[in-house]
């Protein structure tokens, strides 16, 4: 996307097209990475339904994955996975997983 | 109900005739914290509001900070938005005043000068408005309070033009005229709802048809970018300030520039003020030119947008110049005008400047110390060298 100079733009530093978080990629400010385990992964969507930024993916009512682009690592939905279940983990991005390793 | 329906001239404190000012603006929102000196301002204010004279949302926040924040929620939201305050409650809502200029909210406020602490002290100077010349706003300053009630009037106008979309600080100086009466002639109050017409947002935060985001997150990518219209817009506003002053001095007689020359047509020894400091000068020049002396004042009404352009002319025949600053910039080469005077100057013409620092505090600023300035700018003129001089008006060894 081209940058916009200073003659494009709305005065005062408004935005006036809604929705447009979605073009601004933050998940490069991660630190720590939710990895989900999709076989004991419920689908209670409990996960989605606490994402600040709408990074979780669902479609028919299952979820898909994990949006990486815009994901921040604030790490709310491995809180929110309920304790049973822990679908989901907080890993340190760069350490993959063993198991994903092999 | 109160209703001023003809042009009549009362008795009133600078305080009161802003406070009369605002009745007649009838802004929809106000949003104040009361500070010495004031307080007075927003007490009568919030009489209006009392007896109905007013349809204003007047919201009484817990801090100067949230007065401000308030001014800007409600005019983003499309209210036409007007406050005061003073000195340290200036300087507590100085996050939010870069907020309202930045985010281009055309935002009213009375600023009754009075010194920044420390030592504490509630009199009159303007390190306050100095403080925040950097921020973005419009500084209007008034001589009396004549001026103080006709400023609150067109400040609204020259906010909300399209031109300009920048909020309007009105400095009157705390005590000297904020707690003096002096006759000050109103406007009836139709003539000021039509002066000011129905405020028409470009955009507002209710406008659920046409949904828009403000004050969100800017990085190295785009915050330069939207810098450059803030400064712009500032540019336009000179024209604008005149244009409204004009339009102003066709219904009541009393014109408004950037600046005001007084006597200043052949004057050699010129001397610069803003504030009421303006009126003792003149009476002082009035005495110098009974005694044949060729000396004059340059009132600076409009201290941000400067009138580079216009202090340049008004200067070029001078052979000294002595800056009244109410106001010290520590470490730099003179009081805050000072520097603006220097600096408009600079290349363009040659005339050595002096500059006082004066009446900080509330210290008294009597006509002996403006005849002091006078004398000095003999030997200034005569030396003829520009010079950065700096002295003080008005304090103990």
């Amino acid at each position: 996307m081209k940058a916009k100079g200073w003659k494009e733009l709305a005065i005062g530093g408004r935005i006036d097209e809604a929705g447009n978080a979605e073009d601004f990629e933050t998940g490069s400010w991660r630190t720590f990475k939710p990895v989900r385990d999709e076989s004991k992964c419920t689908n209670c969507l409990l996960c989605w339904i606490y994402c600040p930024d709408s990074a979780i993916a669902v479609k028919d009512g299952k979820i898909k994955g994990i949006d990486y682009e815009h994901c921040k690592g604030c790490g709310i939905c491995a809180e929110v996975c309920p304790p049973k279940i822990k679908a989901i983990e907080m890993v340190q991005e760069g350490k993959v997983k063993e198991e994903e390793q092999e | 109900m109160k209703v001023v329906k003809d042009k009549v001239v009362i008795a009133l404190t600078g305080n009161d005739a802003v406070a009369e000012a605002m009745r007649q603006v009838n802004p929809d929102v106000v949003a104040a914290y009361p500070i010495t000196p004031q307080t007075e301002l927003m007490h009568k204010f919030a009489d209006y509001v009392a007896d109905g004279d007013v349809k204003t949302e007047f919201v009484l926040v817990e801090s100067e900070h949230s007065a401000m924040s308030a001014a800007v929620g409600a005019s983003a939201a499309g209210a036409r938005v007007m406050t005061a305050t003073s000195a340290n409650g200036l300087a507590l809502m100085w996050e939010i005043v870069y907020i309202a200029a930045s985010t281009r909210l055309p935002i009213v406020m009375a600023l009754v000068n009075r010194a920044l602490s420390a030592p504490i002290n509630i009199h009159c100077d303007h390190s306050d408005a100095m403080g925040a010349r950097d921020a973005g706003w419009i500084q209007l300053f008034s001589e009396n309070s004549q001026e103080a009630y006709d400023n609150a009037i067109q400040a609204v106008k020259i906010a909300e033009d399209r031109d300009v979309l920048l909020p309007v600080m009105n400095c009157l100086d705390g005590f000297i005229l904020s707690h003096t009466l002096e006759p000050v002639e109103l406007v009836p109050d139709k003539f000021v709802t039509d002066f000011i017409g129905e405020f028409q947002p470009v955009h507002n935060l209710l406008d659920s048809d046409n949904p828009t985001t403000f004050g969100p997150l800017d990085f190295h990518d785009y915050y330069f970018e939207h810098k450059i219209p803030q400064i712009e817009a500032m540019k336009r506003a000179p024209a604008v300030i005149e244009r409204v002053g004009a339009e102003f001095a066709k219904a009541t007689g009393r014109a408004y520039g950037l600046l005001e020359k007084y006597r200043t047509g052949d004057a050699e020894r010129i001397v610069i003020a803003m504030g009421s400091t303006c009126g003792t000068a003149k009476a002082v020049v009035d005495v110098l030119r009974e005694k044949g002396e060729k000396v004059g004042l340059l009132k600076i009404r409009s201290f941000r947008p400067f009138p580079c352009r216009q202090v340049r002319e008004a200067l070029a025949g001078a052979k000294a110049v002595g800056v009244l600053d109410r106001a010290v910039s520590f470490g730099s080469q003179g009081g805050p005008l000072a520097i603006e005077i220097r600096s408009a100057l600079y290349d363009n013409v040659k005339v050595p400047v002096k500059g006082y620092i004066y009446g900080l505090g509330g210290r008294d600023m009597p006509g002996e110390c403006v005849e002091q300035a006078f004398e000095e700018l003999k030997r200034v003129a005569a030396d003829g060298k520009s010079s950065d001089e700096n002295g003080f008006l008005g304090v103990r060894e």
